[in-house]
């Protein structure tokens, strides 16, 4: 009963924050001067009726929003327009159908374009992530279990040096030595007009391609882990449970497993949860460099295309993305603790 | 006499922290302890009673040491045991009730699993079957009741998690458990019926405690002789009669005065003036002269010896010394 | 993070900050390159903004004794640039994070300390923010508007503020609970006083180490900023340098120099404001060294040996 409630909770908050993101999405690109909506009207290219079609579609020849009056009720007779005409609501009615505009840049909707690259950028993340996390959480534990000893300043100092690399030069880096001295791809997700003979021969290639931008991705991320999980670990293996481990016998490897790990994977949750946001920057930065067809490498090239329904598009899956994957985190914690499970 | 089950003696704990200059946290304390006797280890807090316990165990923080004196369990020195074989000690032969059990146990793990851990951990040849079993009767054996050994610390009473406690410290069936402080922070009627338990669940099975504590009523109703420690020495050590019928260190009779006596409910309650010295700034002397009522020139000057007035009862005063 | 947030004295502060070898080299990192932003003119051997005519040898030139680190596709001098560039990181830097800090800082206050309703929708607002990925909206934004330094400055600065707004809402509403806060408000002292007096010395230091922290975090922002080609057209900075190479064949002309230069900049300014941030955190907020799994080779440390067995 309980646990509905706290679901229903979060699913909620979950709804309201994309709402307020699709209502952001839609001012910033409305609102702002530089009036990019209207900018690609202009093309040249476009013929008058195609100008006019896109003007209709959605909705650019309404207001933005309803007429101010309208919020007055005692002059509401004045103002003509029904709210639900406006550029706002039709973007919204065009959005629950899957209607993202069209990209000025190739006359495709964008949502085509974006599904496949939604894939490519979770590999990348998804392959990234889980590397960083495996080395960040071991090499964690290694500092604070030893802490104080050479092991851990050593670790301490190359987290926070991969910390503060920037991730698009580490990418330019490791693509510049990659690919000179072991010649590894510069960049793509597979090799153009090679013909695959299998699919072990694609996954082959896949992985060559792969192999660059996970590195990258890894020790960026890498030293933040490492970093939280060795001052969670710290607090936590001065608690009085872990005395108590100790003093039932219990080896230290045994400790280290089933008592602290399991108390620190709760702040570690939360901590991955919140560095979401991070992990999308360095999805733009590793798939600009690495020319990774994902969400990252088409807000990139929209910027460079002035491609503004593209972009658009791209950052409001980015952000949709970022929210559902917090409200998955918060799941999985209510799952791991059980001072939140209620049964 | 037979040898005895645990022979402590001349055991000290130094502190040492950086930029300080050592601290003796417990200096040339002894004792010994039979088969099945209850022992109080009395003081006020940082008189070094929770650190002689963890000394026994060897599970001091890094910045404690042991520098002298010998542990002796059924004849077999820790002190001289490698860290594993210390581990193999440690819940099997002497096991420990901490003080504080909502901190003590792991909060994320059921109390049915942290039990079973520390029986498979000795009993390695027990099934997980056979160990979930073992759990189960430990539950019942202290009220709790094997249902609930699925259930997390949080879902459990003060009460229930130092009956839970109790329950872990007997897994292994262990020769001694030294319990520090178990009801603390407890309600009344509870701290009752935890002495209860674990009065009864000593004389059932047989087990030796140490009941680390600064109530002297406790010691009163539930042990056969007490070691009073001041400042980490040894201030007194006696048969419990004689510590309340004939207290000869000071302390001990202060500490007695600051306790509730029932048989005589118009008595002043009256509490030691004053604090226990810091370890690293002990006074020259006896260590309790600042605070004693009775203290004489050469309790500044000279620290007494541990002075035998019969075999059984020891006190270190210059008063009891100049007596004999 | 404690929960009993105390006053250090300055002079204390000083003396552990002397002894902390990581705060100490960070902020020495961060001398070294201020000097640079600031005496740019004086020590870079070319004025970066004069113009140079382009000819085939005086591109992508390798380092040599006329210029030590070579010149870019341009035919500008790196070493010039990078000397130049050092001025745009920490102009944002500073002036992004100061805006953050103050709003984050004044959000996070107010929250902590007036609750009830207000808290609950200034932390609503922040939850909002927090979620939303920072970069994207940085860059969305910036992309339309125009990339002036003025823009990208107050776009970075008005979007940092949430990690720090919290931080300083946890840290208020523990020094709230307080009893000389307690005291001070059963005497009826104004809000006014109460804030300036008693909250906000004990947030300041939390406010500091955050601040060196959202400082790298704007640096590496705006330089990730100008590599996407979003820059200050009118301005020199590590980001852009890395652009222009990247995007003008310094891959395919092998010219090291180029790429390796600017991000040596970037990586030495936020890994200085990275330690010095770190190693304030050991300051103020010193941790225990040990904890129960600490090995404690001489626990038993006896003067001779003793017989196992007897």
């Amino acid at each position: 009963m309980k646990s509905l409630r706290f679901l229903a909770a979060r699913l909620g908050w979950a709804f309201l924050t994309i709402l307020f993101v699709v209502t952001l999405n839609f001012f910033i690109f409305r609102v702002l001067p530089g009036d990019p909506a209207r900018a690609g009207l202009r093309d040249p290219r476009l013929t008058r009726e195609a100008v006019e079609a896109i003007r209709v579609r959605f909705g650019l020849d309404k207001p933005v929003i309803n007429c101010v009056q309208a919020l007055n009720p005692f002059e509401a007779g004045d103002c003509l327009v029904n709210p639900l005409d406006t550029q706002f609501f039709i973007y919204f009615g065009n959005l629950l159908r899957g209607e993202l505009g069209i990209s000025y840049h190739t006359n495709r909707p964008v949502a085509d374009h974006l599904g496949q690259m939604l894939w490519n950028t979770v590999l990348l993340i998804g392959a990234g992530q889980v590397l960083a996390i495996l080395l960040g959480v071991a090499l964690g534990v290694l500092a604070a279990w030893k802490s104080r000893t050479r092991i851990d300043v050593g670790a301490l100092l190359f987290s926070l040096l991969a910390w503060s690399l920037p991730t698009f030069w580490l990418g330019i880096i490791l693509l510049f030595w990659g690919s000179s001295r072991f010649g590894l791809p510069i960049g793509g997700k597979l090799t153009p007009g090679l013909p695959f003979v299998s699919q072990a021969a694609m996954l082959k290639d896949l992985g060559r391609h792969l192999l660059l931008p996970t590195l990258t991705y890894t020790i960026v991320f890498l030293g933040e882990y490492m970093l939280i999980m060795r001052s969670t670990l710290l607090d936590i293996l001065s608690e009085d449970f872990i005395l108590t481990a100790k003093a039932k016998g219990l080896r230290t490897f045994q400790i280290l497993k089933d008592h602290a790990l399991r108390n620190a994977m709760l702040p570690m949750v939360t901590l991955i949860a919140l560095n979401l946001g991070f992990t999308v920057a360095g999805a733009i930065q590793i798939e600009t460099v690495f020319s990774w067809p994902g969400l990252g490498g088409a807000v990139f090239n929209a910027v460079g295309q002035r491609d503004y329904p593209m972009l658009q598009g791209a950052f409001l899956l980015l952000a949709v993305s970022v929210i559902l994957a917090n409200l998955a985190a918060d799941l999985l914690y209510s799952l791991l603790d059980p001072r939140v499970r209620v049964d | 006499m037979t040898s005895p089950l645990l022979d402590v003696r001349d055991l000290s704990v130094d502190f040492h922290l950086p930029g300080r200059p050592p601290g003796h946290a417990v200096s040339r304390v002894g004792f010994t302890l039979q088969p099945g006797e209850a022992m109080g280890l009395v003081g006020e807090s940082g008189c070094g009673k929770t650190t002689l316990s963890l000394a026994l165990l060897r599970l001091l923080p890094p910045q404690g040491r042991i520098v002298s004196g010998s542990v002796k369990f059924n004849g077999r020195e820790l002190l001289a045991l490698s860290e594993p074989e210390m581990a193999n000690v440690r819940w099997k032969d002497i096991s420990m009730i901490f003080q504080g059990a909502m901190n003590a146990l792991n909060p994320v793990a059921s109390i049915g699993a942290q039990i079973s851990e520390a029986v498979r951990r000795h009993y390695s040849f027990m099934t997980p079957v056979e160990a979930r079993t073992r759990t189960a009767e430990l539950l019942d054996m202290v009220g709790i009741g094997a249902a609930r050994a699925g259930q997390y610390p949080h879902q459990y009473s003060g009460g229930m998690r130092q009956r839970a406690m109790i329950a872990m410290a007997l897994a292994c069936s262990p020769q001694i458990v030294i319990a520090d402080e178990p009801t603390t922070a407890l309600d009344v009627m509870i701290q009752a019926q935890i002495l209860d338990l674990l009065d009864r669940l000593r004389r059932e099975l047989g087990l030796a405690v140490i009941f680390v504590t600064h109530d002297l009523g406790v010691v009163a109703e539930l042990c056969d002789k007490v070691l009073v420690m001041y400042a980490g020495v040894t201030a007194e050590y006696a048969g419990v009669d004689e510590i309340y019928n004939q207290p000869r260190h000071p302390y001990t009779q202060e500490l007695l005065k600051a306790f509730p006596d029932l048989s005589r409910p118009r008595a002043a309650l009256n509490s030691i003036p004053g604090y226990p010295p810091r370890i690293d700034a002990l006074p020259p002397g006896c260590r309790f002269a600042p605070r004693c009522p009775a203290v004489f020139d050469r309790c500044h000057i000279d620290q007494p010896a541990l002075h035998a007035l019969t075999p059984e009862h020891l006190a270190a005063c210059h008063l009891v010394e100049s007596e004999s | 993070m404690t929960d009993q947030p105390t006053l250090i004295t300055g002079r204390a502060f000083w003396r552990g900050f002397r002894r902390n070898r990581i705060a100490v080299a960070g902020l020495a990192m961060l001398l070294i390159a201020l000097a640079a932003a600031v005496f740019a003119p004086a020590v870079a051997p070319y004025d970066p903004y004069a113009p140079v005519a382009i000819t085939v040898e005086s591109i992508y030139q390798r380092p040599g004794p006329a210029h030590w680190l070579g010149t870019d596709d341009a035919g500008k001098d790196v070493l010039s640039n990078f000397i130049f560039g050092a001025r745009v990181s920490l102009t944002v830097g500073i002036f992004a994070s100061f805006i953050s800090v103050v709003i984050g800082g004044l959000i996070g206050i107010s929250a902590g300390y007036f609750g009830g309703r207000l808290e609950r929708w200034l932390m609503r607002f922040t939850d909002f923010m927090l979620v939303i990925p920072d970069l994207p909206l940085i860059v969305v934004i910036v992309a339309i508007t125009r990339p002036s330094l003025t823009n990208i400055i107050l776009v970075i600065g008005l979007l940092g503020w949430t990690t720090t707004a919290r931080l300083v809402r946890s840290q208020t509403l523990s020094i709230k609970e307080r009893k000389f806060v307690l005291r001070a408000r059963s005497i009826g002292a104004g809000h006014l006083h109460i804030l300036r007096r008693h909250i906000f010395p004990l947030v300041l230091p939390l406010l500091v180490v955050n601040s060196v922290l959202i400082i790298s975090l704007a640096i590496l922002n705006e330089s990730t900023l100008s590599f996407l080609g979003l820059s200050d057209p009118t301005r020199i900075s590590w980001g852009q340098m890395l652009n222009y190479a990247f995007e003008r064949g310094a891959m395919s002309s092998r010219a090291w120099w180029v790429l390796v230069t600017p991000g040596f900049g970037i990586v030495w300014l936020v890994l200085g404001f990275t330690l010095l941030g770190h190693g304030l955190e050991q300051v103020l907020n010193p941790r225990t060294e040990w904890h129960h799994l600490t090995d404690h080779p001489r626990m038993v440390s006896l003067p001779a040996p003793l017989n196992p067995q007897p």
